[in-house]
């Protein structure tokens, strides 16, 4: 039986404003059969695999909004057509065209005024919520007057524009802070947090929150409830009066500035001023954040993290397409090495979902491994069922019997070239076929490595930083024989497990080490010359590295550095600072044993004052971050890595080397190729060769602007 | 005696077992037999998927546990379209396990099946008396105030006093004994006395650490790793300094004052996991598998609950009259070890022409079972008995022992509390 037999009076009842909305390319509008009145508004844009509101996306809606007046809505549910995705948020391809400030302002402004239409319909709108419901999605979704959730793991709700050097802009700080309440509203704007579905209805972000199918149910019901829409009350919505707000802001400044310096980040602090100065008056607060997001969108600040959100994307892409398209997924993982590193690998990997064998002959580091990986467990997975789950997929394996059933195996033992050789003599024999073959080593050439193999060209390397759950770069260490395949499957692999790839050749160092240790040697230089720690790790923390460099050589721990010092001076003919060599002997490796550079407490370093009187050089900055892009230049120029986008991601991920300043190449082209080239051969009339400008520079220009 | 197919057992894994240390111990029954069957899955030629069946014996899992062999069987990746249930036969339930996996294989309903036990008595709950659930009863009654007040009033001390479940389960309740009372009534049959019983559990431990010293455990053993970054490698049961002397000096905890039982001659509250692959020969041949040994025979028994310690005698006498095979025909035996005096009773008991005639059925004596033979490395006094899982660990151990001395031909049995005897017999060569 056909549908229209069925239902015979389809055509009849058409309404013909419907047929308007087949002009509009992004938005669909359907009627709800089983309850006449009720329209579907279903965004669905054209040509993405996800919604993201475009301004041609946001316009539309003005247009579909005329539509359902016009066709006298008795109530609205507003759904993604994508599947298993709600809206991703603002479309950031379009932040860079943005001409100024005057011009974003007009289009939020429009924007205010469209979605104003919206939240002022007489027939009450649901948002129908599955999948990412992030920025502009979800300053959408609060400006209907319901909003339903789906409770499953996909669902996330949040402000992520803080990471991109904004806050929301589309109303959101206005309505979040009336629905939620201020402390909640801000902290998630503030932090860039996402909330899951139960978090979100404990919130009161969303009305409900149910099990997928009952979601078109639900939305229904909450259309017929006539419940006003839902506002904070109580403690919630006093923390909005004027004199809580400057308390309450007073703690939101504090907490915000030891995560980021306000130079560097400025968007948060403007947030947090936008709420204290118009948070009484709602129609002053609209304009007031649309002035303040139209000043943060067209910033430097925002144009560098724009670019890192790009690299990142590009960074995903390299694991997405890759020739190792169509090979199945990797199910079982095995690692060899019970370390810290070959711990946290093999932990992540099981937190990612996947089966994972951990080999060590010591059963002390395979309990180590085990109470680790549970406390990973707990944190990211939080329900107790998902964390069993993980613990049972977690498999310590003296024997090694997972070598046989694994798609990826990972070499992560000590720095030895003989214990590593004898491994992989022992493995390969052992592999299933197909199983892609992997070392983390960070000093060993792949070519010295594979000498054991029978195939030497399945050897690829899998370079995961230190911690594993934090740092999202892993670098995929090819050698001159490693065949592409094994790249590219090893790439798709970084990918599955929710890290960076970034292809590097198999040159000493590879590329993040390579280009921190001569950064990192500069600091102990410093120090050395007499110049405070704390002095010389604040110059890089202004600068806007993440941490400072003797902070950072006392966490990685001062054994490791010399190790990798010892490793690039024999290759490049660097100099290992005695102080480094000394502080190794004297057993003070850092925040591992309580005393490095610093004296650790309680897992921080104390840090004490800056006496006034030691001498600070004023050239501390460029000489600390000039080696560090001297040195990228170089890896450029080599072919470390293919480009200057991968360079820069790479870099970014793997070091945290200052994301609003987009990477030492965009660094260097913001700067000036001349300008820095030039302090950089003052320095070396200064202090020597070090700072001798790398060949590199003079092919600059052409690869940076290309 | 087996009709239908060949019944192989291919290999096996067992956790330490744990001493319980009066709170529960850091891994629940589940746990346990997923430790265990993960490392034996993990050594296969086949998927876990491959499983026709997994059956599970336990006790007393945790309320959280309702058919823990199902659990087990899904938190190992056996997949949702392999079957799984869990059987009981107290103390032999592990031993149930592994015979109902054989009876399917022999009967062709089944070809690869994941058998074993598992049990974690530290986990035993505690209870509220039927007095405290009563009185909580009248309580969430009564509505208002007065009849609140009332109802408060006739709360007594006593009603917090906790039933201890794993005391209750170690009580017969038809004829009202403690397990450790019926091992003092099979020592009063058979005369054994305490110093007989004390130098058996010194031996048992004696012969335990020698096993361990001279890594013949390893083999079936792996090791279980906590949450908190402790690894377990061996059972922790066994206690090295223990001797005569301090093994006199324990005092009797069922028969109070005048009895012989004591802490020091009983198996121990333990938990642990025990589990078996076995295999028909089509699985074998299909997966290419190394066979550790045939399931010959299987027999159980019914006796007075009240002398259930001497079930390894009645479940075993009608295999070996069956097999016509005499005490020694039997290369090693492994006869669990509840009590040190039910070891002895049941050793006594075959030598007694008495019992032999009247109790089963025989012209006279059956003989001595010989000591070298029996229990080679130790037993539930040293090791412990966690009571699922005791059953399936004296079969794996008794398939190590005899490859271990390239010996034929073993039988493991066990006694059960309410008045049962379970036997199988087992050969290496196909």
């Amino acid at each position: 039986m056909s549908e229209s037999t069925n239902n015979p009076s389809t055509t009849a009842e058409r309404n013909p404003a419907l047929d308007k909305a087949t002009g509009l390319l992004n938005w669909r509008i359907e009627p709800e059969k089983s309850s006449p009145g009720i329209y579907w508004l279903i965004l669905d844009r054209a040509g993405a695999s996800q919604n993201s509101l475009s301004e041609e996306v946001v316009k539309e809606l003005d247009k579909a909004i005329d539509i359902v007046v016009e066709l006298n809505a008795k109530g609205i549910i507003l759904r993604s057509g994508k599947p298993g995705s709600f809206i991703v948020g603002a479309d950031v391809s379009e932040f860079a065209d943005v001409p100024g400030e005057k011009e974003a302002l007009e289009y939020i402004r429009e924007a205010h005024r469209i979605f104003a239409r919206l939240e002022d319909l007489a027939a009450p709108v649901v948002a129908m919520i599955q999948g990412h419901c992030l920025g502009g999605g979800l300053e959408l979704a609060l400006a209907c007057r319901y909003r339903v959730c789906a409770d499953d793991d996909a669902t996330r709700l949040g402000f992520p524009e803080v990471m991109l050097g904004i806050h929301p802009g589309f109303g959101g700080t206005v309505r979040s802070i009336e629905t939620i309440g201020a402390a909640k509203a801000m902290e998630m704007m503030l932090t860039g947090r996402n909330m899951r579905a139960r978090a979100a209805r404990r919130s009161g972000l969303v009305d409900m929150a149910v099990a997928p199918r009952h979601l078109t149910r639900a939305a229904l019901k909450l259309i017929q409830s006539g419940k006003p829409r839902r506002v904070a009350k109580g403690a919630a919505a006093a923390a909005n009066y004027p004199g809580a707000r400057h308390a309450l802001a007073k703690v939101m400044r504090d907490k915000t500035s030891k995560r980021a310096s306000k130079s560097h980040y400025p968007a948060p602090f403007s947030l947090i001023d936008l709420w204290v100065e118009h948070g009484g008056d709602r129609e002053e607060m609209f304009e007031a954040e649309a002035q303040s997001v139209a000043r943060l969108i067209t910033s430097d600040t925002s144009r560098g993290l724009v670019k890192v959100f790009f690299l990142q994307e590009q960074l995903k892409d390299l694991g997405k397409n890759t020739g190792a398209d169509g090979a199945p997924k990797v199910e079982r993982v095995h690692v060899i090495g019970a370390g810290v590193m070959g711990g946290d690998i093999a932990a992540w990997c099981a937190a990612q979902g996947l089966e994972v064998t951990i080999q060590d002959r010591a059963p002390e580091a395979l309990a180590r491994v085990v109470s680790r990986a549970h406390k990973l467990f707990s944190r990211r997975l939080k329900d107790p069922m998902r964390i069993t789950a993980a613990m049972d997929r977690f498999m310590p394996d003296a024997a090694g019997n997972g070598i046989a059933r694994a798609d990826v195996v990972i070499e992560a033992i000590f720095e030895n070239i003989e214990a590593k050789q004898g491994l992989f003599r022992d493995v390969e024999p052992r592999l299933k076929p197909g199983a892609v073959l992997a070392t983390n080593t960070s000093s060993i050439p792949l070519e010295t490595l594979s000498e054991a193999l029978a195939r030497p060209e399945r050897l690829v390397g899998l370079h995961f930083f230190n911690p594993v759950a934090k740092m999202q770069l892993v670098e995929i260490v090819a050698s001159e024989q490693t065949a592409q395949v094994e790249i590219d499957r090893a790439a798709a692999f970084a990918h599955q497990i929710s890290r960076l790839p970034v292809p590097v050749n198999s040159s000493p160092g590879f590329l993040v080490n390579r280009i921190l240790m001569p950064y990192l040697m500069e600091a102990v230089e410093l120090l050395d010359e007499g110049v405070p720690g704390p002095a010389i790790d604040k110059a890089a923390t202004e600068f806007g590295m993440p941490m400072g460099p003797i902070t950072l050589a006392d966490t990685v721990g001062l054994d490791i550095c010399l190790s990798v010092a010892k490793n690039l001076g024999e290759a490049f003919g660097d100099e290992v600072p005695v102080r480094l060599i000394e502080k190794v002997e004297a057993g003070d490796l850092g925040k591992k044993t309580g005393r490095g550079f610093y004296e650790w407490k309680k897992g921080k370093p104390v840090k004490g004052r800056v006496d006034k009187s030691s001498s600070i050089p004023e050239d501390m900055e460029d000489r600390m971050i000039l080696r560090f892009v001297n040195e990228a230049v170089a890896c450029l120029r080599e072919g470390v890595v293919a480009d200057t986008e991968l360079l820069d991601g790479g870099v970014i991920f793997g070091t945290g080397f200052a994301p609003f300043r987009g990477g030492p190449m965009n660094y260097i082209r913001d700067e000036g190729v001349r300008d820095l080239r030039e302090r950089l051969e003052e320095l070396a009339k200064r202090y020597g060769d070090r700072f001798e400008p790398d060949l590199g520079w003079d092919t600059l220009d052409d690869r940076l602007f290309e | 005696m087996h009709q239908g197919r060949s019944v192989f057992i291919v290999d096996g894994s067992r956790t330490p077992f744990l001493r319980a240390a009066g709170k529960p111990g850091p891994f629940a029954a589940a746990d346990l037999a997923v430790s265990a069957g993960r490392s034996l899955l993990s050594r296969q030629s086949f998927e876990p998927e491959e499983l026709d069946e997994v059956v599970i014996g336990c006790v007393g899992p945790d309320a959280d546990e309702a058919n823990i062999g199902r659990v087990v069987s899904l938190r190992l990746g056996c997949g949702q379209g392999t079957p799984a249930w869990t059987v009981q036969r107290n103390c032999a339930s592990g031993m149930q396990a592994v015979d109902t996996a054989a009876t399917n294989i022999a009967f062709g309903r089944s070809d690869l099946v994941l058998a074993g036990g598992t049990e974690a008595m530290s986990h035993a709950p505690l209870f509220y008396s039927d007095d405290m659930v009563n009185w909580l009863a009248d309580f969430n009654r009564a509505k208002s105030a007065s009849a609140r007040l009332k109802a408060m009033s006739k709360l007594r001390p006593g009603h917090l006093k906790p039933v201890i479940s794993l005391l209750k389960g170690l009580k017969d309740p038809i004829v009202g004994l403690s397990m450790g009372q019926t091992a003092e009534k099979v020592a009063h049959r058979f005369n054994i006395s305490r110093e007989q019983m004390d130098t058996f559990a010194l031996e048992s431990h004696r012969r335990l650490a020698a096993a361990i010293d001279e890594g013949r455990l390893a083999a079936e053993i792996d090791p279980l790793f906590d949450t908190k970054g402790n690894a377990y490698e061996n059972d922790n049961g066994l206690r090295r300094d223990s001797d005569m002397e301090k093994l006199a000096r324990l005092r009797p905890i069922f028969d109070r004052d005048v009895g012989n039982v004591t802490a020091g001659n009983s198996s121990q509250i333990t938990d642990g996991a025990a589990m078996l692959i076995l295999a028909s020969e089509d699985a074998v041949k299909k997966h290419n598998l190394e066979v550790m040994g045939r399931i010959v025979d299987t027999q159980w028994a019914g006796l007075d609950p009240a002398q259930m310690g001497l079930g390894p005698v009645h479940s075993s006498t009608p295999v070996l009259k069956r097999q016509g095979l005499a005490l020694d025909d039997v290369d090693y035996w492994e006869l669990n070890e509840a009590f040190a005096a039910q070891v002895l009773g049941c050793v006594e008991a075959w030598k007694s022409a008495a019992y032999c005639r009247d109790e089963l059925e025989l012209d006279g004596a059956l003989g001595e079972l010989d000591r070298d033979r029996l229990n080679v490395d130790g037993g539930a006094v040293s090791i412990g008995h966690p009571v699922g899982a005791s059953g399936a660990r004296i079969i794996l151990h008794l398939l190590h022992v005899l490859k271990e001395n390239n010996a034929n031909r073993g039988i493991a049995t066990i006694c059960i509390g309410g008045g049962q005897g379970g036997t199988v017999l087992l050969e290496r060569a196909a």
